[in-house]
């Protein structure tokens, strides 16, 4: 089989999609094209519907009603084989890459090889190198994945994608987990691929990357569309009040930091990660009242173990963390609460919630062994109903009712409520780790008018974040990690993206 | 001791070792399949005792081995097909699906060996065939080449089934639905189709297996005349790191220890014979204890697949 010889797509249009799930109208008569050449940006919030109706179009879901239409034909995708044989391909968010595999066996993957039944390992690895060249998508065919860097990985889909002649390419999100540099990288690629004729399908909510790559951007908000448009036509603010539906403001006004005494020290630390290597390497930093110190660096550098090891959940191998002057080096986390430290965790799901409890169970996961929650070992449900609809009041948490578990609710709404349940005990050190990952921007900008909040009260806050405008909006100062080592502190006033992109790649900081 | 230490009862332990590993390198190489497709199947005792059951009925009353093996794998497909229904199709609790499968087939192996023969009698199983020339070899000819016919197909199946997992493209669906089935199915391999496949190929070696006990290795069958073997299969999938070259060498080394501890007893050497019977099995538990790098287990292991979830 020989899948590079079919004919191009020349143009795709997804027509009246409807979607529903238990609940949620997901697609509400949605109108989609893309043609040939062009690089075409899905633009909306989470929730609102883009990956949903993307799955549609990779053959993953079958719309309720409305139809795909490819060159005039309609097609009906029963499942991913259908749309990968239209032309169709996909960069998962999540990379659909089989790690313990060879980069040569994850493209083979669910190919016919040239001898029957025996892989063609060798001739894949040439047909690689060759799409590899054409694109500058640099990539060793032998190497197992789970040895590649994140930048690599992408690249491992978007040949798998191209190895299966695929005309069409969804990316979605496909900069979340790249520096800047590697982001200017995927960018030359994929208007080299569209120059070729290729169409492009980019799905953002970073506006800055929608303006700079795409011809034409659709925006959907809840589900529905709110209109295609020329790119040349718009601006950032424009884009961002029709995604979100109201104004955006897009920086904060922050009064300059006024640091007080040093609350976090954390020196010359080591810790081991999962693959039982060293997963921060000789890490030094420290956090002082009033401020916020950004650790900005891409997936996978060590930012979790760190955020592990400070929170009490990883054992550190050597080194030193000093918490408002009490060493809590290998502190539990119950002991790190008592200091006054809390933490907003990376994964919220599994270590921020228990997702099958109530909205009021999770609200006093910390608290509930003591008064007034409890007493004796016996919960007051009045008192904790109560607080929950204080904490539901305070911070606009959108819940049917405080005994919905809390899975039922949206990731932004989840968030507020760990949010509100940490700050609620008026901590002195704030340990966040990609606090608004996968929450939206009306979300995202409270939860940050909240970290802010913290801020001008005195509390020291550790900001951990793969989203360097994140970083910027909210940091005083603004550390680097890569391979587990601190790279460099700069000023936020005065960093560059160029700078930190190149510290995030792992230049040290020249000074 | 020195009378155990003889040349003579060494390669003896040798030749029993190699016929005992037989049952445990076909249910282990078939476990091997599935698992490595990530579908854990507990009950291969049970199949197990099915096979044993249905080879040995269909052959004493046909008079044809052939035929009685070939019933025994056909009962092992149908077992086979029923884990995959229940643990794919219908997403159950593999551990508690495979000790439901397990029972089911000691239970109905028993009910239909007391309806159908009733009481203990032996059959006149494969015989030994002797390589020609290999078994001519000085020493070590007689212990490795005067075997049946099924054991030689056990060890063939090592080689064959390591070939087919890591350098067929069938292998490589195997491997990658066992590892991470999102990103298979994402590539249009359709992970139901496999597993379905990798289960009941393992039904049908767990019937050889049971029939390698009941036809060519013991020639008789009784009720639970497996006695766990079923289990150490599964056991041996994990020590050999769901490798089949790793499977053999946990089969041989289970099957020589067992082999010494039926010699010592023979030889009467002071050992009471329930602590030389719990050997191997320690042995088991303690490879396991040391041996098992949970690094290569499927990630995907026991995890049934249902796509959209993240």
């Amino acid at each position: 089989m020989n899948t590079s010889a079919r004919t191009p797509l020349r143009e795709l249009k997804m027509v009246d999609i409807v979607k529903r799930f238990p609940g949620v109208l997901a697609n509400d008569g949605v109108n989609f094209d893309v043609r040939a050449g062009e690089v075409h940006a899905l633009l909306g919030e989470n929730g609102a519907g883009k990956s949903t109706l993307m799955r549609q179009l990779y053959g993953l879901y079958k719309p309720d009603s409305g139809q795909i239409i490819i060159d005039g034909q309609p097609r009906v995708f029963q499942s991913p084989a259908d749309a990968i044989h239209a032309g169709v391909g996909m960069i998962h968010q999540h990379f659909m890459l089989v790690s313990s595999l060879t980069v040569a066996e994850n493209v083979a993957l669910g190919l016919a090889s040239t001898r029957g039944p025996r892989l063609d390992l060798d001739r894949v690895a040439e047909r690689i190198r060759g799409l590899a060249e054409r694109y500058g998508l640099k990539v060793d065919p032998s190497a197992v994945v789970w040895q590649l860097s994140v930048g690599e990985q992408q690249r491992v889909e978007i040949l798998k994608a191209l190895y299966r002649g695929a005309s069409l390419l969804v990316l979605d999100e496909p900069t979340a987990v790249l520096t800047p540099q590697e982001a200017q990288e995927l960018f030359v690629t994929l208007r080299q691929m569209a120059d070729d004729g290729h169409a492009l399908i980019f799905i953002s909510h970073k506006l800055h990357e929608v303006l700079a790559l795409s011809h034409r951007v659709t925006v959907l908000r809840d589900g529905r569309l709110v209109g295609t448009y020329p790119t040349a036509e718009m601006t950032r603010a424009d884009l961002a009040r029709l995604m979100v539906g109201r104004e955006v403001l897009l920086q904060y006004d922050r009064p300059p930091a006024q640091p007080g005494e040093t609350r976090l020290q954390i020196d010359g630390l080591w810790a081991i990660g999962d693959r039982g290597v060293d997963a921060v390497r000789d890490f030094s930093l420290t956090v002082r009242a009033g401020e916020v110190v950004g650790l900005a660096g891409v997936s996978g550098n060590g930012q979790r173990e760190l955020a592990e090891v400070l929170t009490g959940l990883r054992q550190p191998s050597r080194g030193k963390v000093t918490l408002n002057g009490r060493d809590v080096t290998h502190a539990s986390p119950a002991e790190r609460i008592a200091a006054g430290q809390c933490a907003i965790p990376e994964e919220r799901m599994r270590t921020g919630v228990i997702k099958d409890f109530s909205v009021l169970e999770n609200a006093i996961l910390c608290d509930h062994s003591h008064r007034p929650f409890s007493r004796n070992t016996v919960l007051n449900f009045g008192e904790i109903a109560a607080h929950t609809r204080r904490l539901i009041a305070d911070y606009a948490v959108k819940t049917p009712t405080a005994e919905t578990p809390i899975k039922n609710l949206s990731g932004g709404n989840i968030q507020k409520l760990i949010l509100a349940r940490e700050l609620c005990r008026k901590p002195t050190v704030i340990i966040a780790a990609q606090p608004t990952r996968g929450v939206d921007i009306g979300a995202s900008e409270y939860i940050h008018h909240r970290l802010l909040e913290q801020r001008a009260a005195g509390t020291a806050t550790l900001l951990i974040s793969e989203d360097l405008d994140e970083i910027r909006a909210l940091s005083d100062r603004i550390a680097v990690i890569f391979e587990g080592r601190l790279m460099g502190v700069v000023d936020a006033a005065t960093a560059t993206a160029e700078s930190l992109g190149l510290m995030m790649a792992g230049t040290r900081q020249t000074e | 001791m020195s009378e155990l230490f003889t040349l003579p009862v060494l390669l003896g332990i040798l030749y029993s070792g190699i016929r005992l590993a037989t049952p445990y390198l076909y249910a282990a190489i078939g476990e091997t399949f599935a698992q490595r497709s990530g579908v854990y199947n507990l009950g291969v005792e049970g199949i197990m005792l099915m096979g044993a059951y249905t080879a040995f009925y269909v052959a004493s009353i046909s008079g044809d081995l052939w035929l009685g093996l070939g019933a025994a794998a056909g009962v092992g497909a149908m077992l086979g097909l029923l884990m995959a229904f229940v643990s794919v199709t219908l997403r159950a609790e593999q551990g508690i699906s495979g000790i439901g499968l397990h029972l089911f087939g000691l239970g109905l192996s028993t009910l239909l060996f007391k309806t159908t023969l009733g009481g203990v009698t032996s059959i006149s199983g494969f015989q030994p065939v002797r390589i020609p020339f290999l078994a001519d070899i000085p020493l070590l000819g007689d212990a490795l080449f005067n075997h049946n016919l099924l054991v030689y197909v056990a060890f063939l199946l090592v080689p064959v089934a390591n070939w087919v997992i890591n350098d067929t493209t069938l292998g490589l669906k195997i491997r990658a639905v066992g590892q991470n089935p999102a990103a298979a199915d994402s590539l249009g391999v359709s992970v139901g189709k496999i597993r379905y496949l990798t289960v009941t190929v393992g039904g049908v070696f767990a019937g050889i297996a049971g029939a390698s006990l009941s036809i060519a290795l013991i020639n008789l069958f009784q009720e639970n005349m497996t006695n766990g073997q079923g289990f150490i299969a599964v056991a041996l999938v994990y020590f050999g790191g769901w490798r089949p070259w790793g499977v053999l060498g946990g089969a041989m080394l289970f099957s020589l220890v067992n082999a010494l501890q039926l010699w010592i007893q023979v030889a009467g050497i002071e050992l009471e014979s329930d602590i030389a019977v719990m050997l191997p099995y320690l042995l088991t538990i303690v490879a396991l204890a040391v041996a098992v790098r949970r690094a290569q287990q499927p990630a995907a292991l026991s995890k049934p697949f249902e796509r959209g979830e993240a």
